[in-house]
């Protein structure tokens, strides 16, 4: 193939792409002469290029496409029929260059005899319909003289057609000529023109091909004002507006693309593998000098790594492509969707100027494309139902990307009904992926995740959109080949949000060098969450269920895997499980604990593809070479993750999303600390609360002006001794509880710490004691629930008052707003020690969200000093909403002066407490809600 | 790209014009082998071999030959060959297959060989099938047999393994 075919192939391919998102814009704008004029130019140069190029049966479609664009632009009605039509001649102009390329350039053979009288006749029918709108506005005919002709040659072209069904070339290039000829003489007229524009309808408008770039910027500015105007409609008109600043972005760029030049593929790709390998190199002397102190290298080699930072930043830079490119497609497809759905769809675009690594690029165009379709076809409702559930009939998707990190995040977000958890479980059910007992432990985060399961669909019919059931999983397994991650989140009758994140790039990451069985090996950082130290006598230590080995990480289980074992290269004896390291990773929903012998630094890698022979090892991803010289597998958490079968891990998942959903209110379980101190019954506070359990020896124990002190971590830590019966031993060492909040921390000295179970947590008996919330039934045995609040005061008076705290909660049931997680912990199981259901939010955004997606709470406790919204702005605003009018809501604040007071007042709040003053909160409660209750049942 | 080997009768033959090859000779377990020149890119000590977990039992590892990394063929356990006694000096003959690197651990390296293409025989019919497979026909020198190292048979039937 030839030079410049390949360039046509390129190049028309691009153009052609362009033309399918500009028509399906124009169908919704059908006046907007500018993008008209764009598709015509290009649909114009294909055609010129086609003829030139010899290839009959392009330019034959090209042609008729672009004689019913003219139409258009001569003022026939642009319908939605005509618009399909064009773009199945796009395809087919796209069929026949995908197989001119596969033929190495010889044009197929076919008849386009069908789709060339169609859209003749659709232009013949534009041509009346012209005309009858024509007769009115005398002036602007005209003006439009010189189109008269080409319209008449038209005529003469559909007159002939019945003789020259196929085979079109010479005609056609004749008439491409002629027209040509015509466009020269309209130049001069153009002022004449612009005048009669300017008094005719939009409609008569006509540039003739080659864009004005003058005329089209004082268009868009034009229409930039207009819409600066018009623009405080609705949020929708937002994103409109950014897509003509994109546009009018693009155009400008139009004159700069002599800038830039083409360059292939491959030069980039042998390039950013020159700079890989520079790397490489350069990681290999810096660790040569590192050995020897004084080297007079030092310096350049300075140099050299800086520069060569530079370099391979600049190389990557040039892998960047914009994600929307990835989107091009995605507005046809919507549009067609929407008509094969009978559905009505926007489609928002959001930051398609994020910009990320071209490989990883290919890589999520599928899943994008996959899941658009999904959100088209699952997630909005049709027309009537919208209507029906109070919606517009208009149902949104929204995709989004921008970065994070080094990460892409890029959202796909529809406003339709949301997943439905019931379907999700029957499914489940049905192919045995869990047994209903198993499902009602779950929260809905983790049904959800089901969708992600191989063969997993709900749609109730297949429709040749989706609903095959190869649709998530596949989606899923792709993203997590190029170490994304994905999430969803959805809202019952408000839609769904899919989450996708990526790295930015493949070629280099960043891993943790680890140790085991003797070997080295790199794992991704991305999956890894946490380092956890563990030995046979510590806090952290690895223990069995029946052989399975698990370690107890604050409030959960953690599955865990010896890496040495997974690999088969265990050696005898257990030593190297029991000391070691514990590297938490995640890998989608699934967390686990991967077993090291040591752990070594991080080290920014270049990963190279692995030998074929080695390829089946789903275990590494790759492998490289470290700056010292050895080659390194590079661990896959994937495959890891996989191997270890995900249902362990999926549970303690689930756990976790639980106890991030609702901390405290979450009804199955809490899991509690249980402990001795001063009697021999057990007493208990929330693991959650629990920041660390320490043991420290007693001489480290340090008493300065009248109190216990420890030094613990570059700081003092007072201890609070839980009463005055707790044991002060006098040699070992003495066991503790570490309360830390914004960087203070608390010991609390306790006799013995026994076990952390996990209960539900119902306190019967409530207490007068100070320091005690009640007793419980833990593991059989009444156990005192313990008030940590009352003792923090002891360590730090102003443990309370020194930062702006803010929490809020009900009775009956109660929403407790306060965005310190402490806080909310705490009071949680004080609020419901007095017989509330308590919902915990951590802002009062998240309130707002909840109770505006219709949940009611009998009272409502909220913080005042919160970061963004504060607690008088969201008492106004609730106050404000007549189905809160009545709702009793109490301030919670640290300060609590006259005037704050009289603020909260103001602001709508009934009642204003002291945080500290708990008993002072439970009356105030007590008291609204038991004027309440009438009400609010 | 697929030479496929039931076609060849050994990568000699692509050499089949001239009237002879050169070979470069190694031994192996005490068996004299023979590869073609043209195949061997270098001649090397593998230093510093990373193993790798999960591999077939032949993958003696991976190292890094000049910044390329390279894998490592242990050719006594390919050919079914006990491991070698003692802990002397191991070589390896570097190739290329299917545009990636290999590294041949081989016993130790010899001289390069002249030999006339007519003097090269056929695999006899009882040898060992594990043998016969990776051998391109066998040579009579003076003294000892010398059998020819079919490169492509032998990587090739390691990825046919694996595929299958």
């Amino acid at each position: 193939m030839d030079d410049l075919l390949r360039e046509f192939l390129t190049e028309t391919n691009e153009s052609l792409d362009v033309v399918d998102v500009e028509l399906v814009k124009f169908e919704q704008e059908p006046n907007n002469a500018r993008i008209l004029d764009n598709i015509f130019r290009l649909v114009h140069t294909i055609k010129g290029t086609c003829g030139f190029l010899g290839l009959p049966r392009l330019e034959a479609l090209a042609h008729a496409a672009e004689t019913l664009m003219g139409k258009f632009r001569e003022g026939a009605p642009v319908t939605k029929e005509a618009v399909s039509l064009i773009l199945q001649t796009i395809d087919r102009i796209k069929g026949i260059l995908a197989e001119l390329e596969a033929l190495e350039g010889e044009e197929p053979k076919g008849d386009d005899g069908d789709l060339i009288s169609q859209l003749e006749a659709m232009s013949l029918a534009g041509d009346a319909a012209k005309a009858a709108a024509k007769k009115p506005a005398e002036a602007p005919a005209a003006a439009k003289k010189p189109k008269e002709e080409s319209a008449g040659s038209l005529v003469y072209q559909v007159l002939e057609r019945g003789l020259r069904p196929g085979e079109v070339s010479l005609d056609d290039l004749e008439k491409a000529f002629r027209e040509t000829a015509v466009e020269v003489p309209a130049e001069p007229e153009a002022p004449v023109e612009a005048v009669a524009v300017a008094d005719a309808a939009p409609a008569s408008h006509q540039t003739q091909q080659g864009i004005d770039l003058v005329k089209v910027a004082a268009e868009i500015e034009a229409r930039l004002n207009k819409q600066t105007e018009t623009k405080p409609e609705k949020a929708e008109k937002v994103a409109d507006d950014k897509d003509s600043d994109a546009d009018a972005k693009g155009d400008g760029k139009g004159s700069v693309s002599s800038q830039s030049i083409r360059v292939n593929v491959e030069t980039l790709e042998h390039l950013m593998t020159m700079v890989s390998e520079l790397v490489l190199t350069r990681n290999q002397l810096l660790e040569i000098v590192r050995r020897h102190e004084d080297s007079e290298f030092k310096v350049p080699l300075q140099r050299l790594s800086n520069v060569t930072a530079e370099l391979q930043e600049g190389v990557m830079k040039t892998r960047m492509q914009p994600i929307g490119n990835a989107w091009q497609k995605l507005p046809r497809i919507v549009r067609d969707l929407a008509g094969e759905l009978g559905k009505q769809i926007e489609l928002e675009m959001l930051g398609a100027e994020t910009e990320l690594d071209r490989q990883v690029l290919e890589l999520i165009k599928d899943p994008l494309t996959h899941m658009v379709r999904n959100s088209a076809d699952h997630g909005l409702e049709k027309p009537e139902d919208r209507k029906a559930a109070g919606k517009p009939e208009k149902g949104t998707i929204k995709l989004s990307a921008y970065h994070e990190g080094g990460h892409i995040i890029i959202d796909i977000a529809d406003d339709g009904r949301g997943l439905n958890v019931e379907r999700i479980k029957q499914k489940v059910v049905e192919n045995g992926l869990a047994s209903e007992a198993e499902l009602e432990k779950m929260s809905e985060g983790q049904i959800f995740k089901y969708i992600f399961a191989p063969g997993f669909s709900t749609a109730a019919k297949v429709t040749s959109v989706s609903g095959r059931g190869v649709g998530m999983d596949v989606v899923r397994t792709n993203i997590e080949m190029i170490g994304g991650t994905i999430d969803l989140k959805s809202v019952a009758g408000k839609g769904s949000t899919f989450t996708i994140k990526i790295p930015l790039t493949l070629a280099i990451v960043s891993t943790l060098i680890v140790e085991s069985a003797g070997d080295r090996f790199a794992i991704p950082q991305l999956s890894v969450v946490e380092l956890v130290r563990v030995q046979s006598n510590s806090e952290h230590r690895i223990e069995r269920i029946k052989d399975t080995p698990v370690l107890r990480l604050r409030n959960k289980l953690l599955p865990l895997v010896p890496l040495a074992r997974i690999l088969g290269v265990a050696e005898e004896g257990e030593k190297s499980e029991d000391d070691g390291f514990i590297v938490v990773m995640q890998v989608g929903n699934v967390t686990f604990g991967m077993v090291v012998d040591g752990v070594f630094h991080t080290e920014e890698i270049v990963v190279k593809p692995m030998s074929k022979m080695l390829r089946h090892i789903t275990m590494f991803s790759g492998n490289t070479i470290l700056g010292d010289g050895s080659v390194i597998m590079i661990v896959d958490p994937n495959g890891v993750a996989s191997a270890i079968g995900t249902a362990v891990a999926a549970e303690v998942n689930e756990k976790e999303d639980a106890a991030k959903a609702r901390s405290v209110d979450d009804p199955a379980k809490v899991s509690m600390l249980l402990f001795r101190a001063g009697s021999p019954e057990p007493k208990a506070v929330p693991l959650s609360l629990v920041t660390r359990l320490e043991e420290f020896d007693i001489d480290k124990i340090e008493h300065s002006n009248g109190r216990d002190l420890v030094q613990y971590r570059g700081s003092l830590m007072p201890l609070v001794y839980l009463s005055h019966t707790v044991q002060r031993r006098t040699e070992g060492t003495q066991p503790m509880l570490v309360f830390s909040d914004s960087g203070r921390s608390m010991g609390l000295v306790v006799d013995e710490i026994v076990d952390i179970v996990e209960e539900q947590l119902d306190i019967q008996v409530g207490s007068d004691i100070s320091g005690v919330l009640g007793s419980a039934v833990i593991k059989g045995k009444a156990t005192e629930i313990i008030d940590i609040g009352h003792f923090l005061p002891l360590a730090f008076e102003d443990w309370f008052h020194r930062k702006e705290i803010s929490s809020a909660a009900l009775t009956r049931s109660l929403l407790f707003i306060d965005d310190s997680p402490f806080f909310r912990n705490m009071l949680g199981p004080v609020l419901k020690a007095a017989g509330f259901d308590v919902t915990t939010c951590g802002s009062a955004t998240e309130a707002m969200r909840r109770l505006g997606e219709g949940e009611r709470y009998d009272v409502i406790v909220s913080d005042i000093e919160m970061p963004g919204v504060n607690g008088f702005e969201l008492a106004e605003m609730l106050r404000r909403d007549p189905r809160f009018r009545q709702t009793p809501i109490i301030a919670l604040s640290a300060v609590c002066t006259p005037a704050s007071i009289e603020r909260g007042r103001q602001s709508g709040f009934d009642d204003y407490v002291a945080k500290f003053d708990r008993p002072g909160l439970i009356a105030s409660l007590k008291e609204f809600t038991s004027h309440e209750v009438g009400l609010a049942a | 790209m697929s030479k496929a080997p039931a076609t060849a009768p050994g990568a000699a033959a692509n050499d089949a014009h001239q009237d002879s090859i050169q070979y470069v000779t190694v031994m192996i377990g005490g068996q004299l082998f023979g590869l073609p020149i043209h195949k061997v890119h270098d001649v090397f000590v593998p230093e510093s071999m990373t193993r790798v977990p999960l591999s077939a039992p032949e993958i003696a590892g991976v190292l890094n030959l000049r910044g390329r990394i390279v894998t490592a063929i242990n050719m006594r356990r390919r050919l079914g060959l006990p491991p070698r006694e003692g802990s002397s000096s191991i070589m390896a003959v570097g190739i290329e297959y299917r545009g990636e690197s290999y590294g041949l651990i081989i016993d130790e390296v010899g001289e390069v060989l002249n030999l006339q293409t007519s003097g090269r025989e056929s695999n006899p019919a009882n040898l060992d099938r594990r043998w016969a497979e990776i051998s391109g026909g066998v040579h009579r020198l003076s003294g000892q047999l010398m059998v020819i190292l079919d490169v492509e048979r032998v990587l090739g039937r390691m990825l046919d393994q694996l595929a299958a």
